[in-house]
């Protein structure tokens, strides 16, 4: 049950002149009890997970500090930005923040809404990569907490890899050979993925494969520091790996949308899906075999891998809030391992960002944050600085690697064309 | 002349019962149609963060811009293109279907008419969902269906040849029933007698639809006509439906309504643009506004309305 406080201690205040309002309520549960207890609201876009943070994020809380209550108040995903910018600049947000990553929470930072977190004695627990989504542009001030990032890679229905004799490729050469030996036997689509909504193509193609080609944050930050460009023969190749894809994807791929690969992948038609790690949850209630996955393919046997470990969520505090103390009690517990291990479990395939060993439940969701260990961790290209202008790169990104999948790019076109529009408006630092 | 003296103004009483029955309308009218509209036209004038008045260089960057006329421009050419599939399709569908519902030797019409006009009054979200499965090269029955009329199947809605005249297509199933319609009634509205002379003098159907009816029917051609300009030129929930604010692949479908939603609003990364976001939006209504006044100055004094 979800406990609506306001509403409970507005009753209370009134409950001698209008006793009948309350009707609706439940009389049997008593009042606050704590007189200093304070409550603290978080605003957030996961209204996925409300049940998740209330049942058992929010009490794990609350055991350990009675006199704080967290309520979690989650808006409509696509409404998000827009609510939340209005709800701080008229005052009413929640104390706690939800973080988009970079920009658009940077512009809350720099418009006076949100606060410097850099005094939390839990800092030194994150990576700079973890960080960087939500520190000003010289580093210096951070102003929401890494909360979770998503992971790519490759899931695969280990009953038909087992059936024809498959083993999960570490090379793009195994990998083709793989979707080849599917394809010959013909039962099954080799790789469940359309380019309909066009964000498939980009995050789930170029963002996941194409790390081992411009080695991580090496390369995601020559292109900022202007030392790389699009045009460089990691991003050709990356595209020209990316075209291989289609002789491989659904029949009319060009109009499959994200839910129809999802749902072709649960029934067990195909055999491989191009994964974000959130589609753990799903497949683990939807898909009636076993799951296995792969990190995206090197080049050579032997090359250092890399891995697409995007921040996604970050918390921060209202600047304006009257609970300064008990937000920073909240976010210092999220610090901790505490946090962390609840977190992970509760939320499969969303991984905490601290350095605390978490265990985890799911075994799908350990094999992604396993390759952590083995592989260096970078975040999307794009979302860093570069899509800060007209044409944005991660617009440019979804619309190229959809040309390039669906054959009306080359890739070396594909290439020209981001680095053109980069250079329309972006001027290195 | 003797002047009637109940229609004499009353000079010394202030007629207050008109500004009493105009206030409701007028007050409504310009909370929500003209202070937004001139709201907007002050937008765009600022620049983006609001803070600046910068005249119109906001409409000098739309329209010469490298970062935004090429934009602009596809969009323009995408509207004008979804507006014109629905001039030579839709309104002479209409047309059509009205004809044929007006003959007298039909039996069941009114289920026709009803069956005809219902998809106008879908949610454009329900419309773009069943085209979406219907066209699914993974669920839909198109595959099927295209087999067995010997037509190649091609997942026509997800390419870039063929997405933005699919839209249309089924924008124009959407709406083929509000020129039935008003067709419809304009051919009712035709004096039986002057039909019935028209046969008497020998014309065919052929002859009597055209010479007679169809002349008398112009205006309302006019007003359909001027209908699907100003509806298609507002288009875009249904590409937002079926194709997202991306209107992908390659822009291919997107219209001035989506690349106005894009830029006013934002979109993933993008962050929204007030000022350029509201110079589209004026942009757009200029187009509209001056569409509407060729349309009231030029055809409706040009077409003979009959007297019937």
């Amino acid at each position: 049950m979800v406990r609506k406080w306001p509403w409970k201690l507005a009753c209370a205040s009134l409950l001698t002149t209008v006793l009948a309002a309350c009707g609706g309520g439940s009389a049997t549960e008593a009042p606050a009890t704590n007189a200093n207890r304070v409550t603290i609201t978080i605003e957030s876009w996961r209204s996925d997970d409300q049940k998740v943070w209330t049942e058992q994020i929010i009490p794990l809380f609350e055991k350990s500090n009675p006199n704080i209550h967290v309520e979690f108040r989650p808006t409509a995903p696509t409404e998000y930005n827009a609510a939340l910018n209005s709800k701080l600049e008229a005052g009413t947000a929640g104390d706690l923040i939800t973080c988009r990553p970079f920009d658009v929470s940077l512009g809350l930072y720099t418009a006076g809404h949100l606060t410097s977190l850099n005094d939390l004695q839990g800092i030194p627990h994150f990576s700079d990569v973890a960080k960087s989504a939500w520190q000003t542009d010289d580093g210096k001030t951070l102003f929401c907490l890494p909360m979770a990032s998503v992971i790519h890679g490759f899931i695969y229905n280990k009953t038909i890899f087992n059936e024809l004799g498959l083993t999960e490729p570490k090379t793009v050469a195994e990998f083709f050979a793989v979707l080849d030996k599917i394809k010959q036997d013909g039962r099954y689509t080799p790789l469940v993925m359309g380019t309909a909504e066009q964000w498939e193509a980009a995050t789930m193609g170029f963002q996941n494969i194409g790390p081992n080609y411009w080695l991580g944050e090496t390369g995601r930050k020559g292109l900022i520091d202007g030392s790389t460009k699009l045009t460089d023969a990691a991003y050709v190749s990356t595209f020209k790996d990316l075209e291989r894809w289609r002789d491989y994807l659904p029949e009319g791929f060009e109009a499959v949308k994200y839910a129809d690969a999802q749902i072709l992948f649960a029934s067990g038609r195909g055999a491989i899906y191009p994964a974000g790690s959130w589609d753990i949850a799903y497949f683990n209630q939807n898909a009636k075999f076993e799951l296995g996955a792969f990190k995206a393919p090197v080049v050579n046997a032997n090359d250092q891998c890399f891995i697409s470990d995007h921040t996604d969520i970050g918390i921060g505090i209202n600047a304006k809030t009257t609970h300064m103390a008990e937000a920073r009690t909240f976010l210092e517990w999220m610090t901790g391992p505490e946090f962390a291990s609840e977190f992970s479990n509760a939320l499969p395939g969303f991984f905490s960002l601290s350095d605390y060993p978490v265990t985890l439940k799911n075994p799908l969701a350990q094999t992604f944050v396993d390759w952590r260990k083995q592989c260096q961790s970078t975040i999307r290209n794009s979302y860093q600085i570069l899509s800060r202008g007209e044409p944005n790169l991660e617009n440019e990104l979804w619309r190229t690697s959809v040309g390039v999948i669906n054959g009306t790019f080359a890739p070396e076109a594909a290439a020209q064309d981001l680095q053109k529009g980069l250079d329309n408006w972006y001027k290195k630092p | 002349m003797k002047e009637l003296p109940m229609l004499r103004p009353n000079k010394s009483r202030p007629r207050w019962h008109i500004v009493v029955f105009l206030a409701p309308a007028l007050l409504l009218y310009s909370i929500v149609m003209v202070f937004p509209l001139l709201d907007t036209l002050r937008l765009s004038l600022f620049s983006s963060d609001g803070a600046n008045f910068v005249g119109v260089s906001n409409y000098q960057r739309l329209f010469t811009d490298s970062q935004w006329w090429p934009y602009f421009w596809r969009a323009l050419k995408n509207t004008v293109l979804f507006f014109l599939l629905h001039m030579v399709l839709q309104n002479p569908l209409g047309l059509l279907l009205a004809a044929l519902l007006d003959s007298k030797n039909l039996r069941g019409r009114s289920i026709y008419r009803t069956l005809l006009f219902s998809p106008t009054m879908l949610s454009f979200v329900i419309v773009g969902f069943i085209w979406q499965l219907i066209l699914s090269p993974t669920w839909g029955i198109a595959p099927a269906i295209s087999d067995f009329l010997g037509i190649r199947y091609r997942p026509w809605l997800g390419l870039e040849s063929t997405s933005l005249p699919t839209v249309a297509l089924i924008s124009i199933w959407q709406f083929v029933g509000i020129p039935m319609l008003f067709f419809m009634t304009a051919l009712l509205a035709v004096p039986q007698d002057i039909l019935e002379a028209a046969r008497v003098d020998g014309a065919s159907a052929w002859q009597l639809f055209w010479r007679v009816k169809f002349p008398l029917i112009l205006p309302t051609v006019g007003i359909v006509s001027i209908l699907t300009f100003i509806g298609n030129f507002n288009a875009f929930d249904l590409v937002y439906t079926a194709k997202g604010a991306l209107a992908g692949p390659n822009f291919s479908t997107d219209l001035l309504g989506t690349f106005f939603y894009r830029t006013f609003y934002g979109f993933q990364l993008q962050l929204g643009d007030y000022a350029m976001g509201t110079a589209i939006a004026m942009v757009i209504f200029l187009i509209i506004l001056f569409g509407s006044l060729l349309y009231l100055l030029v055809w409706q004094r040009k077409v003979v309305s009959y007297e019937l």
